[in-house]
């Protein structure tokens, strides 16, 4: 017996070792690959390129990692920064720090109303959110038909300024991710929500406020989803409804996937979550800078997406 | 959550049922009445038929979407597949309309039998497998048509052509006719055969079905399998009626196909379902958007807003008519 079950176990630990700390592995791999064949991407300036165009994903993973930890999933994240983008341009009168944090306050309300719809109408998340994602990108157009280039120096300085030689839009990404560690770890509320996904009727019965978490979670997801709609606004220094974010939800969830939080819940990795979202980009950089054509880096997504899955999924059957 | 009972709508409360079943067709009767009374031209042959021919495409997407929810899963794949669908049918139609139409329906039904491989026998979640085949259909579309710079041509004088161009007695578009022809079908399949039982069984309870012995996977493979059929069929029809494979049509479209669905009476919690609501769902969505073509000074956004509070506002009344919906993903 004990024969037979052994090598049975190792294997699943090996898969298990993989689907944790795969993702490090695929970060380190990807760059010796990088340091040996691509010319200058040991540069300063090539980092600062791929940790700008990584920030505003990552944000947005954020959010859905929390999300996905409760077991849930928003797939209105891009309309969300969409929405944020064009509010931005509306009350930029206002000044610069107003409309961000109008923006930011909408994409909160956004995130909102998929929670109540989740939580107090027992909707289904992916149908919730996906009339958001409908809903929200119409709701920016008609609000912003077209784009609107940005004027304010001061948004304009937050998209291409620096601090320290690290961009403005890195900073923001970092202190978001030590924040949201920070909640998953040391706090109430973190708990409670992977708890939440862990078991929802365990938690319910052991007196957490279930529907207050998830509200909170969705609520966060679509503020964070705002600031990432700020920074796209203010790097690109115009608001474009039209493309801002889009298929950007389908990376925030490969982000998050990839760097080992499982779909069905009840657990959360930050770290890995950055890691996967740093994977992604480097992905598709490499595949740039060696010629391959766009059509390539989305099967190769495909590709990977589809083994990050399946890598997770036994935890889904216990 | 208020309930977890998941029953669909019981024959003990008549008004219930009826509402669930002929909800959408009544609303689109009352729209397309209202809209006869108060919009000049609407009710003319050419614009109903013009409302009918232009939503033929997002029906036969639908069928398939109605069979994958029914069996309790999902298809986001289909935008893009229709795409993909649309390109290769004109790229194709060099060698004729039987390549025109075969090729597409090769590889759109091999990229659905990939999704039902991967959501049936590995058990991955079906929103995060088609999620992932949608990006790799774009991919291959991207790739098929030069990254998208090259749009194929569809020759003139095909034999399909006027097949889809065409009008019965000049009135009613054969498309449409094409589109009723195929509801009779799936209706028919889902209510009148072992393997649309099966769909039923597969969505209603999954473990109770393979322990009744419904071949589960089997059922499961087929019915994405199906719906990437539909969506490359109707890129194919899609791209006869343009005249060539454009390669931007068709983002977004899988939204409209489940919302239709979802507005047609079928639960997304499986079990329920049935494909003459999701034909009503569709022409409801299709004589929206034509009316507020009509009004004009309407932008599409306008549309997509409306799209979105309708699909919610019908998943609520669908979750009290039902006796709650589950909550989770």
């Amino acid at each position: 017996m004990r024969l037979d079950t052994l090598p049975r176990v190792d294997g699943e630990r090996a898969l298990h070792l993989l689907r944790d700390y795969g993702v490090y592995v695929g970060v380190t791999l990807i760059v010796l690959f990088n340091i040996a064949f691509t010319p200058h991407f040991l540069s300063l300036e090539n980092f600062r390129t791929q940790a700008v165009q990584v920030a505003p994903v990552l944000i947005v993973a954020l959010g859905m990692a929390l999300v996905i930890a409760t077991g849930g999933i928003d797939l209105s994240v891009g309309s969300v920064m969409a929405l944020s983008a064009a509010v931005i341009s509306l009350y930029l009168g206002y000044g610069p720090i107003v409309a961000v944090l109008i923006a930011i306050v909408v994409g909160a309300l956004a995130g909102t109303i998929n929670g109540v719809l989740v939580a107090f109408f027992g909707i289904q998340a992916i149908i919730a959110t996906l009339a958001m994602m409908i809903g929200g990108r119409g709701l920016a157009l008609v609000l912003l038909p077209q784009l609107d280039g940005i004027r304010s120096p001061g948004l304009r300085a937050l998209g291409s300024g620096s601090f320290l030689g690290v961009p403005y839009l890195v900073w923001i990404a970092a202190l978001l991710v030590v924040l949201v560690a920070f909640l998953v770890r040391r706090t109430v509320f973190g708990r409670r929500l992977v708890a939440v996904g862990g078991n929802r009727r365990a938690a319910e019965l052991s007196g957490l406020p279930v529907r207050r978490v998830l509200l909170g979670v969705y609520a966060l997801c679509g503020a964070l989803a705002a600031v990432a709609g700020v920074l796209v606004t203010a790097r690109l220094q115009a608001a474009d409804p039209n493309s801002v974010g889009v298929l950007i939800e389908l990376s925030a969830i490969t982000a998050v996937v990839v760097g080992g939080t499982p779909l069905t819940g009840g657990r959360v990795r930050i770290a890995g979550t950055v890691a996967g979202a740093v994977l992604m980009q480097l992905l598709v950089a490499t595949l740039i800078k060696h010629d391959l054509p766009p059509s390539w880096t989305q099967m190769a997504q495909t590709a990977v997406i589809i083994a990050a899955v399946y890598l997770a999924r036994d935890r889904g059957r216990t | 959550m208020i309930t977890t009972s998941k029953e669909a709508p019981t024959a003990s409360i008549p008004w219930r049922d009826l509402a669930q079943r002929h909800g959408a067709l009544l609303v689109l009767l009352l729209v397309v009445a209202v809209a006869g009374m108060t919009l000049d031209g609407f009710l003319t042959l050419g614009n109903l038929n013009r409302v009918l021919v232009s939503a033929s495409f997002l029906a036969i997407i639908a069928l398939g979407m109605t069979f994958v929810i029914i069996t309790g899963g999902i298809d986001l794949s289909v935008g893009t597949v229709f795409a993909l669908g649309g390109v290769l049918a004109a790229w194709a139609s060099q060698y004729g309309s039987l390549a025109l139409l075969a090729l597409p329906l090769v590889v759109c039904g091999l990229i659905g039998l990939l999704n039902g491989v991967l959501i049936a026998r590995a058990g991955l979640a079906p929103f995060i497998v088609t999620l992932a085949t949608m990006l790799g259909a774009w991919g291959l579309m991207l790739s098929v048509s030069d990254e998208g710079n090259t749009t194929y041509l569809v020759p003139e004088g095909l034999v399909l052509a006027p097949l889809v161009h065409g009008r019965l007695f000049d009135v009613l578009g054969y498309s449409f006719l094409l589109v009723v022809a195929v509801y009779v079908v799936g209706g028919l399949v889902l209510r009148r055969t072992t393997a649309g039982q099966h769909v039923y069984a597969v969505g209603g309870d999954e473990r109770t079905a393979a322990l009744m012995g419904v071949p589960v996977a089997r059922t499961k493979m087929a019915v994405y399998t199906l719906s990437g059929l539909c969506a490359g069929a109707a890129g194919a029809l899609n791209a006869v009626w343009l005249g060539s494979g454009v390669t931007i049509f068709g983002i977004g479209i899988e939204l409209q196909a489940i919302s239709a669905v979802v507005i047609g009476g079928t639960l997304l919690t499986g079990g329920y379902g049935f494909v003459a609501g999701t034909l009503a769902g569709v022409l409801l969505l299709g004589v929206i958007q034509n009316i507020i073509n009509a009004v004009g000074t309407l932008t599409s956004a306008f549309q997509e807003v409306v799209s979105g509070l309708f699909l919610i506002a019908v998943v609520l009344v669908q979750s009290r008519l039902s006796g709650g919906g589950r909550g989770g993903p």
